[in-house]
């Protein structure tokens, strides 16, 4: 059945597939009537780049999430500003969502290709609005067992005022079809088109009706949907987003980067917010001066920071070991993509680990973080800032594609401004620059203290004038190659490290049943995946640690020793945290890996894990 | 406090490894003069040096410093000076950290305009590594990795600074102290990136480009009509190969450095120990 002539099925109980949150029920039968309204929607919007597919997405999900429900999105796209499928899908319920599914429900086509790259996820009974009148689009191929609605959305985007306005037509026609109260989507309007006048966002309201109302009157139908709306207020963010306002909340004041995918946001995001805080952004002509940049303002005293992702940390290596030797504090933002080389620069990865890790010539003390959801982002940037500055480090903070260019919503309160703590260290000041003084008056300014941390003197602090240099140095910060003076620089740089294994939390985050022979291990943005993949496996009990510090990192030896089945989920080929997992607790480990550019999705986890455990069984 | 800075005081209590006779120290006395006579105190001052003989400056000299990697003192000096502007900031390097590994970053921090000082020790060789040719080495120059010459033309840094927008480029030669102390004060107080390229002779590998080349070929722009404030002068004067120009070649005097066209003010040093006022209208942002 084609339904492009804009029929609808004759059988009344065609349904769009549903997972009710915690069923393991994939898909619906073909003519299984649901007896309730289904409040999941797993909902897309795709075309070429250049539609506006981004910006449309975003509106939806912002009329979502303003009323009441939760959001979860994902992109997929390309290197490239117009040509090329891209698509931005949103997953929403009324409780949270924090992971993506293999299934879509709503699909709004503006090419042809939309459909083909979706086919996997479309299901019986799943609505593609597309506009059979686009040249492109006629006789376009609905698969038989969906339901096709076709929509002029071009020519009642021109009713309302414009063609530019077809997207929001489609998004008004699959409210409908979502019996999503349309008066959600004018707040979101308000927000994307009110600095450009009130007659464009009234345009686009009405664009928005005229598609609503062209399937009531046209598809007479009940698909099946009630989106609830509730009076909770959320915010919506992503992980780049959160980086860059954890940053400004922990006093940075200086950034400098040089744009790339999938840090960019980033700089973007701090730009024009930061300066009102009394800081700067400085786009850098490439890699090597945003990380020296960032090292000239951090050694004037600011909380600095640069960003990039892998290309740019191969670059940033030389310079990140000079600001280890010289102590200087320093939040290096990593957001992974694919590599190597220049790799998929859109798709997701987790394979820079073992770079951060052990990047850079000679032995350099480090800390990396990796904050494992998006509002970690937020809380993990300003605990970099203060380990750096207490410290003296630089802290690789590394989030994820997947994580970086998803937007969620949580609880403003989740942000908390009023609980953040600015800890900065051995700061001295006047007052106390005396104590650190040596006998002909120089500044100790790399004293090899006990805990190994050094006194740090701000730039015109008097008496505090002290040089320091890349190459191995005294505690005055002065060129030696004494053998005794080297032995005593280099342990007590590291003892840093040591120090801060001993003063700090550095603890696993714990989900599910603590008593479970299954244990799964991961990092990075894979807990929201796992933690859903667990709430589908009734049948298999896991205990599930996500780790948020790689460097200096949890001692996992008891709960390694205590499970059956231990399960490292990561997305890389080689299984980079899995190593490190062997190498501290001599145990063998099962690894998860997926490297295909795409992030885990829930479902397949939970196949993956029934999988290993029911492998695990058979061989006993 | 200023007043009373001697500029032995912008001195260390290291000596310089230096060869006897090379150009560098000159170059670094008439720093440390100018540093003083203009009313900065070591305190009060960042020296970033790059790498090579002429990095090897930050040792000698006392104020706040930091000895960086190959080519990226430029950057390393912008950062400090964005992040407090109240700092006097000297950046010193030689012609191969900065218009050989470091070109990329010189152009870019012309443009920037920051308020700083860039002092270039041009010898037109690599000393540190023992006598291989520089960007600035004259094409003919034999050396042991150019044993027939370069036979690549050198590098005009001047010229690059000039098209890249330089607000202010000053030419000196390190054993002329009174003038080359001169044009390091003018390019400290110039509001903007005061670059000077100075002729920093090395005794040991270059017999090319000696003192007495420079004394029997060097014009001092004071001695002739040049008008600093003109631009196509400037470029004549830069793009003339005959003759070895000392003196301020290009001044302009509507320069507005980057801090202040970015309107940043003081340090950002100061933070709160909590997040910043205003910061939950960041969260209001994402509803």
């Amino acid at each position: 059945m084609v339904l492009s002539e804009g029929t609808i099925p004759e059988h009344e109980n065609v349904s769009p597939a549903v997972t009710v949150r915690g069923s393991r029920r994939l898909f619906a039968g073909r003519f299984e009537i649901f007896p309730i309204m289904h409040e999941d929607l797993n909902w897309a919007i795709g075309g070429e780049a250049g539609d506006g597919i981004d910006s449309t997405g975003k509106i939806f999900a912002r009329a979502l999430s303003r009323a009441g429900r939760h959001v979860y999105t994902s992109k997929d796209f390309a290197s490239r500003i117009r040509g090329g499928y891209t698509a931005y899908k949103i997953r929403t319920a009324v409780e949270p969502v924090e992971s993506v599914v293999d299934r879509l429900d709503v699909l709004i086509a503006l090419t042809e290709r939309t459909i083909d790259e979706n086919l996997a996820e479309l299901h019986e009974g799943s609505v593609i609005i597309y506009d059979g009148e686009q040249a492109t689009m006629q006789g376009v191929d609905v698969p038989e067992e969906m339901i096709g609605l076709d929509v002029p959305l071009q020519r009642l985007a021109e009713d309302a005022g414009g063609a530019i306005m077809r997207n929001v037509v489609a998004l008004g026609a699959a409210c409908e079809v979502a019996a999503f109260p349309i008066e959600n989507l004018d707040e979101a309007l308000e927000k994307r088109f009110g600095d450009k006048g009130r007659a464009i966002v009234e345009n686009n309201r009405e664009a928005a009706r005229l598609g609503q109302e062209y399937v009531r009157e046209n598809y007479d139908h009940d698909f099946g949907y009630g989106l609830e709306t509730t009076d909770n207020d959320y915010v919506l963010l992503n992980g780049d987003e959160a980086i860059g306002m954890g940053a400004i909340a922990a006093g940075c004041r200086f950034y400098a980067g040089y744009p790339i995918t999938p840090a960019t946001d980033i700089m973007e995001y701090l730009t024009g917010r930061i300066e009102q805080f009394g800081g700067a952004v400085v786009q850098a002509e490439d890699e090597l001066a945003a990380i020296n940049l960032a090292l000239g303002a951090a050694r004037a005293g600011a909380r600095s920071m640069t960003g990039t992702s892998g290309p740019g940390i191969d670059l940033m290596s030389e310079t990140f070991g000079l600001v280890a030797t010289t102590e200087t504090p320093l939040v290096i933002a990593n957001v992974m993509r694919s590599g190597p080389s220049t790799g998929m620069p859109t798709k997701q990865g987790q394979e820079d680990l073992n770079m951060m890790l052990y990047g850079g010539h000679g032995e350099i003390p480090r800390f990396v973080l990796a904050p494992t959801t998006i509002a970690e982002c937020f809380h993990k940037t300003i605990e970099a800032f203060n380990l750096a500055e207490k410290y003296q480090v630089p802290v690789y903070l590394t989030a994820d594609l997947s994580m970086a260019v998803t937007e969620r919503t949580y609880e403003p309160e989740e942000f908390d401004m009023d609980a953040v703590e600015i800890e900065r260290g051995k700061v001295v000041d006047g007052g106390d620059v005396e104590e650190w003084l040596d006998d002909q008056g120089r500044f100790r300014a790399h004293a090899a203290t006990e805990d190994g941390v050094s006194p740090r003197a701000f730039p015109g602090t008097t008496d505090g004038a002290h040089m320091t240099t890349g190459l191995e140095h005294d505690e005055l910060g002065r060129r030696t190659e004494d053998e005794d003076v080297r032995v005593e620089q280099v342990q007590k740089r590291q003892r840093k490290v040591e120090t801060a294994r001993e003063r700090e939390d550095f603890e696993p985050r714990e989900f599910g049943d603590p008593n479970a022979d299954t244990l799964v291990l991961t990092w990075g943005s894979n807990e929201g995946a796992i933690r859903e993949a667990m709430a589908q496996l009734d049948e298999v009990s896991v205990r599930l640690l996500s780790v948020p510090y790689i460097h200096p990192r949890p001692d996992l030896t008891e709960a390694v020793e205590a499970a059956e089945d231990v399960l490292v989920v990561e997305a890389n080929a080689t299984g980079q945290f899995a190593d490190l997992i062997e190498q501290d607790t001599l145990e063998r480990v099962q690894r998860i890996n997926k490297y295909t550019g795409v992030r885990f999705k829930a479902d397949e986890l939970a196949a993956e894990i029934r999988d290993a455990v029911a492998k695990t069984e058979v061989t006993q | 406090m200023s007043s009373d800075v001697h500029f032995t005081d912008f001195k260390s209590d290291k000596q310089p490894t230096w060869c006897p006779g090379c150009g560098d120290f000159g170059t670094m006395n008439g720093m440390m003069k100018a540093l003083s006579e203009t009313g900065n105190h070591p305190d009060e001052t960042f020296l970033v040096a790059g790498i090579g003989c002429s990095g090897k400056i930050g040792t000698y000299m006392h104020s706040y410093a930091l000895h960086g990697v190959h080519g990226r003192a430029l950057p390393v000096g912008t950062g400090v000076k964005i992040a407090n502007p109240d700092l006097e900031v000297m950046v010193a390097g030689g012609d191969g950290d900065g218009y050989s590994i470091g070109v990329g970053h010189f152009i870019h921090a012309v443009r920037r305009n920051v308020d700083m000082t860039y002092v270039v020790m041009d010898n037109r060789i690599y000393g540190l590594t023992k006598g291989q040719a520089s960007p600035t080495s004259r094409e003919d120059f034999e050396t042991s990795t150019s044993p027939e010459g370069t036979n690549v033309p050198p590098v005009n840094p001047k010229a690059l600074a000039l098209s890249a927008g330089a607000t202010f480029i000053a030419q000196s030669f390190s054993s002329d102290s009174q003038r080359h102390t001169e044009l390091v004060r003018q390019a400290i107080e110039h509001d903007g990136f005061g670059f000077v390229n100075v002729y920093s002779p090395c005794v040991t590998f270059n017999d090319v480009d000696t003192y007495d080349y420079f004394r029997g070929s060097i014009v001092d722009l004071e001695d002739t009509d040049h008008d600093s404030g003109s631009f196509d002068q400037a470029k004549d004067r830069i793009l003339d190969s005959d003759k070895e120009y000392i003196g301020v070649l290009y001044q302009d005097d509507d320069s507005v450095p980057y801090s202040e066209r970015e309107g940043i003010e003081g340090s950002m040093a100061d933070i709160p120990d909590g997040a910043p006022d205003g910061a939950t209208d960041l969260v209001r942002e994402f509803y």
